[in-house]
């Protein structure tokens, strides 16, 4: 173990020498900068980052060959341990669930695929991408919905970002039928939660050096749960001089987001709310299939798309857009430290839009998912090569 | 440890305590009295959860004046070396700020609830009204407890070998009320205060540490002899606490005696617990003892919050910016920080490399008798980690 993880912070130090920031305070000369490139040239493959990896449903198994096909070309020091999980193909068990929870336990990190959930009612409530979520406590999801560069839409130069609690709310998995004929669905909001997440939205906003939060709710009708929620977000934004809090009921966010967008900068809200809101706005830069998602606990960091839907009727046809996957992936390299990597695969594959060449089909293009990737591979090297 | 279960339970109570009206109040009339009068205890009592996501921690850095901010430099450097997962938010507070810069470093040490921190020069000459920058930050965070451990570094050239001491200090009252006033023309009276409540925490805190840390034995340091009543209660609190911890030696010692024991014979020292006051002076005597301002880490602890900084509180504003100042005080701090965010590994390769480097004699900086500057020092630290990892 001790001298697994020797081998594991040899990597690491080397991997993050070429970022030049780290020398520039050392004022060193480049020379070192250059032979410590070329020594992480050597030792990159030996101790990499494990990462859990599950593929999931639909087209997640062939946006992850994506992922490891770019990450070989850019020797990124990171080893995935591939699990499968999945309710639709009959590979969901318990003891399944548990190798996955334990390998993400160990790893921290992990790159995920939706797991789609069927919606036929079997006895359990909960599914397992749920039942994953609530285990981990993966209680804050984050999708940056960022216009990319050369790709047109309806609204351009879009950049917010939308945080979501994702373990109570709407799906608290109780429901019964108190009477018959009536079904009683229990939507649970808590202060503990409620309060955690407007205390990640501000953590983030200030982080990422944002200046406003918008907490989203129907605190109008729902006096109590939403106004709780409302209530925890006020009380956590006086810890935050700085950073400008704002209100909005979900119904009127929603007509504001197609209509003027751009008075939004980070956005907080209950677990459905924040499900409509991330597929509304992942719709307005270009869809599901180029908006990276993230959900974090305490302990784990889960990357993955920013709409996630399995997206089935495009199995083996190769047309599924790998944007999405590969700028989370860019974003997991950053969590692990490996900034350098991190952003050689972003700006490839930021690049290979701009172009505007090679596009998958939701993009308007004719090309396939492969020819996708192979751009990105022949955009990554970043030193004019 | 003990202090992050309190923070839990505590937390875990409020969360309860909170909610329960709430099932209750029905009526509006209700519900309106109950949130004003949530707001009022959440403001005190609420404690919300600290800023760590996915396994990386949110650190407030509060560089300070004088060595300060190049200080700081060095200890990016070196995290980044090792991968730390661990962003620091940094915030502007030196002897010029005004107080609402102070105030907003307070709010982001509430935020993120761990912060290092560099010493705020405060400037003697302004009015009685302005107090101290540093102590601002001791009282409003009530980070009560001071924990700096003194110990003999190989490598560096003392007159006393073999010195291992943990001094506690009570951070909050005593000599540090600011209470003074001018009672009849030409008398002052300035007020310490010594509370029961105050000293038995600083006591329990003492002796549960010296237990934790497999001491053998807790000192306390008082003058109980002349301030018959105010340290005579500390000494009281002291021994009651004491009581409770059979396997620990208890002895008390007067601070005058104390200081000179200290400087012919520190080994006789094992846990140290004294007021305020003392605790200042005995800190730097011990600081001293071990080879200078430029060494000895040090950490305030309170409840819920931490801040770690130098030992002593010296700005060290006339060799800043010449690239001589010492960095080990400050390296050793955020490994002590590390150890609290318990990241372990990170903290025990960062100080083993320090360490080595301050056995290296050809890197010393002058504060320490040698010639060398402080990036050679960085620099040969940093190749510590990348051969020995």
């Amino acid at each position: 173990m001790a001298a697994l993880g020797g081998v594991r912070w040899l990597t690491r130090a080397l991997v993050a020498a070429p970022n030049p920031g780290a020398w520039r305070s050392l004022g060193t000369s480049a020379v070192a900068h250059a032979a410590s490139r070329s020594q992480a040239e050597d030792v990159r493959v030996e101790g990499a980052f494990p990462v859990t990896m599950l593929p999931g449903d639909g087209v997640g198994p062939e946006l992850m060959h994506a992922v490891k096909e770019v990450f070989k070309a850019a020797s990124v020091p990171v080893e995935f341990q591939e699990h499968h999980l999945s309710e639709v193909q009959n590979m969901a068990s318990e003891e399944k669930l548990e190798q996955v929870l334990s390998s993400m336990k160990e790893n921290k990190v992990a790159i995920i695929g939706k797991i789609h959930t069927p919606m036929e009612y079997k006895g359990e409530l909960a599914s397992y991408d749920m039942r994953l979520r609530r285990k981990l406590d993966l209680f804050a999801n984050v999708v940056h919905v960022k216009s990319l560069p050369g790709y047109k839409t309806r609204h351009n130069n879009l950049d917010l970002v939308i945080i979501r609690e994702q373990t109570e709310g709407e799906y608290s998995s109780l429901e019964h039928e108190s009477a018959r004929g009536v079904i009683e669905c229990l939507k649970i909001v808590t202060r503990t939660k409620s309060q955690r997440i407007a205390k990640f939205a501000f953590d983030y906003a200030t982080k990422k050096g944002r200046s406003k939060v918008t907490a989203v709710h129907k605190a109008n009708i729902m006096k109590l749960g939403d106004g709780l929620f409302l209530q925890c977000c006020e009380e956590v934004a006086e810890l935050y001089p700085k950073i400008k809090f704002e209100t909005m009921i979900i119904d009127n966010c929603c007509m504001q987001l197609v209509q003027n967008p751009y008075q939004f900068d980070v956005l907080v809200m209950p677990n459905l709310y924040g499900n409509i809101i991330d597929n509304l706005a992942a719709g307005l830069v270009g869809g599901a299939g180029v908006v990276p998602g993230e959900s974090y606990s305490a302990e784990y960091a889960v990357f993955e798309t920013g709409a996630r839907h399995p997206f089935a009727q495009a199995v083996g046809r190769n047309i599924a857009n790998p944007t999405a996957m590969l700028l989370s992936a860019s974003n997991m390299l950053r969590h692990l430290n490996l900034e350098y990597h991190s952003n050689m695969i972003a700006d490839a594959v930021k690049k290979v839009i701009k172009v505007g060449k090679v596009r998958t089909r939701d993009m308007g293009g004719y090309s396939t998912t492969t020819d996708f990737i192979k751009s990105v591979i022949g955009h990554l090297h970043p030193y004019g090569g | 440890m003990i202090v992050a279960l309190k923070m839990l339970t505590a937390a875990g109570f409020s969360g309860k305590a909170m909610f329960r009206p709430s099932i209750l109040g029905h009526s509006w009339e209700i519900l309106l009295g109950r949130e004003t009068s949530l707001r009022s205890f959440s403001s005190k009592h609420n404690i919300p959860p600290s800023a760590k996501y996915g396994g990386r921690h949110t650190v407030t850095m509060i560089p300070g004046d004088g060595i300060g901010p190049e200080l700081m430099l060095h200890v990016k450097t070196v995290f980044r070396r090792m991968c730390v997962p661990v962003d620091f938010e940094e915030v502007q507070v030196n002897s010029t700020s005004c107080e609402e810069d102070v105030h907003n470093a307070i709010m982001a040490v509430r935020r993120n609830r761990v912060a290092l921190k560099g010493n705020i020069e405060t400037d003697h000459s302004l009015p009685p009204s302005h107090k101290s920058r540093n102590s601002l930050f001791r009282t409003t965070l009530d980070l009560y407890a001071s924990v700096i451990h003194f110990q003999s570094l190989p490598g560096v050239e003392t007159r006393h070998k073999n010195v291992d001491i943990l001094v506690v200090r009570e951070n909050t009252e005593g000599e540090y009320s600011n209470l003074e006033h001018e009672s009849v023309k030409g008398v002052i009276e300035s007020l310490k205060i010594i509370t029961k409540a105050k000293s038995l925490r600083i006591a329990e805190y003492a002796f549960q540490l010296a237990q934790d840390m497999g001491r053998k034995k807790v000192t306390a340091v008082h003058k109980a002899n002349i301030m018959k009543l105010g340290d005579g209660l500390f000494l009281q609190c002291c021994k009651e606490v004491a009581s409770h911890y059979p396997q620990l030696t208890f002895e008390s010692m007067i601070v005058d005696n104390t200081t000179m024991q200290l400087v012919s014979r520190p080994q006789q020292f094992d846990v140290m617990v004294m007021p305020n006051l003392y605790g200042n002076i005995v800190n730097n005597v011990c600081t001293g003892l071990v080879g200078g301002a430029g060494l000895v880490p040090g950490a305030n602890y309170g409840h819920i919050y931490a801040v770690f900084e130098t030992a002593s509180k010296q700005s060290g504003k006339n060799i800043a910016n010449k690239n001589m100042a010492n960095p080990t005080a400050m390296l050793l701090s955020s490994c002590i920080m590390l150890d609290y965010l318990k990241l372990h590994s990170y903290a025990t390769s960062i100080r083993t490399a320090v360490l080595a480097s301050v056995e290296n004699k050809s890197v010393h900086t002058p504060d320490i008798g040698g010639q060398s500057t402080t990036l050679d020092f960085i620099q040969n630290i940093i190749n510590h980690i990348d051969t020995v990892n």
